[in-house]
């Protein structure tokens, strides 16, 4: 058996999850942190806040709850059932933080936590700031020819 | 004691297992063999301060258990061979640092036991030593820490992903008399089928227990049936499938008496524990509790034990490589 012969004989023999359950999972899950998102930003307008202060409290709100839910284990008995649902929204890269801060915590303030806090969360503000600056230079250019 | 075949030692003058002991986690007292261990610790950090730290103090109790039970001190041990997965073996390190004990430090992933047990009889069988010390632990969080994930990250593992098992088992070889006798090893190469999924170690490491079991049968002239069981140690479920399906490709049905000591310590279903346990501390805690009290109710007369290595490093495997495996057989026989 050559190296292509068992790779596709192991994908066989490996039983996988169902696709459509995944997703309407992840679907259920990443809705109901969304509506809570959505209800939360809802509440602060009506108690008389601006929209961009709103949706800034709301974000606050929800990161805060992430991570102490990420604290007390809870987070992440709820992703092994939401996937993407959970790891999607802004809740998910707040666990993502906190779970490093957590496990790396021992190791020092500096070298522990300072070092691996990002450890996961890295790649996604990296090229979260990448695609923003590349972006803003396509609009820039954008904006020097419409007018 | 002599080379034999292709990758084996029979011993004339056999080395014997003189004592044994094993310390397990919570998750690993709830499975099925929790009343075979000789103690279980509720405590996952086992009174330590972080996670490396609680593998060393579960080796360290282990180790003096083990030597409690014999009734011995630790100037009577010539040697320990002990090996964990962590960098630079820190949790063997520095849980053994009081014993004052000569040390082989040993890495093969989870082949570790097999590895240690294997030179542990070789240097008792050749007269180098009177007694040494056989051992290998690993522990969960440890693992998971150091080759995936932090804890508290929500990932969702695969159903091909294994339980690092939070365990530690442990030998007293002797030439003098003991309860179980060491027989012959067959020492396994590494066999890379060039798999690179990580969460697919069973796949990873079956050609490497295929072979070595393939060898062992050849090298001793023996079928299956001369064992009462063969014992691989971590490829779970799926690795089951994968070896038992490479020995019928060679003519081998082992399917009879096939065991896999990640399929036996946790079950399945009640413990969410996916393709089954792995972990050095799999094959050593399994052996030192179920499989010797077996054959001390003379349940067993003759196995093969083939723990088995997944040689994963994060480094190579984000670099692009696959994962080896290695295999490593002890022949235990009944005294």
């Amino acid at each position: 058996m050559d190296e292509k012969e068992y790779e596709s004989y192991v994908k066989k023999v490996t039983p996988t999850t169902s696709l459509a359950k995944n997703m309407f999972m992840a679907f259920l899950a990443g809705g109901i942190i969304c509506l809570i998102g959505q209800v939360l930003i809802n509440l602060f307008i009506k108690m008389g806040l601006e929209k961009e202060t709103a949706i800034n409290y709301e974000t606050l709100i929800l990161v805060f709850s992430a991570i102490l839910l990420t604290g007390l284990n809870v987070y992440q008995k709820l992703a092994k059932h939401g996937g993407a649902g959970t790891l999607v929204p802004i809740t998910g890269f707040a666990n993502s933080v906190g779970s490093c801060a957590i496990e790396f915590k021992k190791e020092g303030q500096v070298f522990g936590i300072g070092c691996k806090i990002f450890t996961i969360a890295g790649p996604v503000i990296l090229y979260g700031l990448f695609s923003s600056s590349l972006l803003g230079f396509i609009y820039w250019i954008y904006t020097l020819f419409s007018h | 004691m002599q080379h034999i075949g292709k990758a084996s030692i029979s011993f004339d003058n056999t080395p014997y297992i003189q004592e044994y002991a094993s310390i397990v986690g919570k998750k690993e007292g709830e499975g099925p063999l929790g009343k075979y261990f000789d103690e279980i610790n509720e405590d996952s950090l086992f009174g330590g301060d972080n996670w490396e730290d609680a593998e060393s103090r579960l080796i360290e109790s282990t180790i003096s258990k083990l030597l409690s039970k014999a009734n011995m001190s630790s100037t009577d041990i010539d040697y320990i061979l002990s090996g964990d997965l962590l960098g630079q073996l820190i949790a063997s390190s520095f849980g053994l640092v009081n014993f004052n004990i000569p040390l082989f430090g040993l890495y093969g992933a989870c082949s570790t036991f097999g590895e240690a047990v294997s030179l542990g009889s070789v240097l008792v069988a050749s007269g180098a030593a009177n007694r040494v010390i056989a051992s290998a632990s690993s522990h969960f969080a440890s693992a998971e820490k150091t080759f995936r994930f932090p804890l508290g990250y929500g990932n969702q593992r695969k159903f091909s992903a294994t339980w690092t098992t939070t365990g530690c088992g442990s030998v007293i070889i002797s030439k003098d008399t003991g309860k179980v006798k060491i027989t012959g090893i067959t020492t396994g190469k590494i066999v890379d089928y060039g798999l690179k999924d990580k969460e697919n170690m069973g796949a990873c490491m079956a050609p490497a227990a295929a072979d070595t079991i393939y060898n062992n049968l050849c090298d001793f002239g023996r079928n299956p049936s001369d064992y009462d069981k063969i014992f691989t140690g971590d490829l779970g479920y799926i690795g089951q499938t994968i070896l038992i399906d490479l020995l019928r490709e060679k003519g081998i049905d082992i399917s009879d008496v096939h065991s896999d000591c990640g399929i036996e310590i946790f079950d399945i279903n009640l413990q969410d524990t996916h393709a089954g346990g792995s972990g050095c501390g799999c094959s050593a805690s399994t052996f030192c509790s179920y499989i010797m009290k077996q054959f001390e109710a003379g349940k067993f007369k003759r196995i093969l034990l083939v723990p088995t290595g997944a040689l994963l490093s994060p480094t190579s495997s984000n670099e692009g490589n696959s994962v080896p495996g290695i295999a490593h057989g002890v022949v235990f026989e009944a005294v």
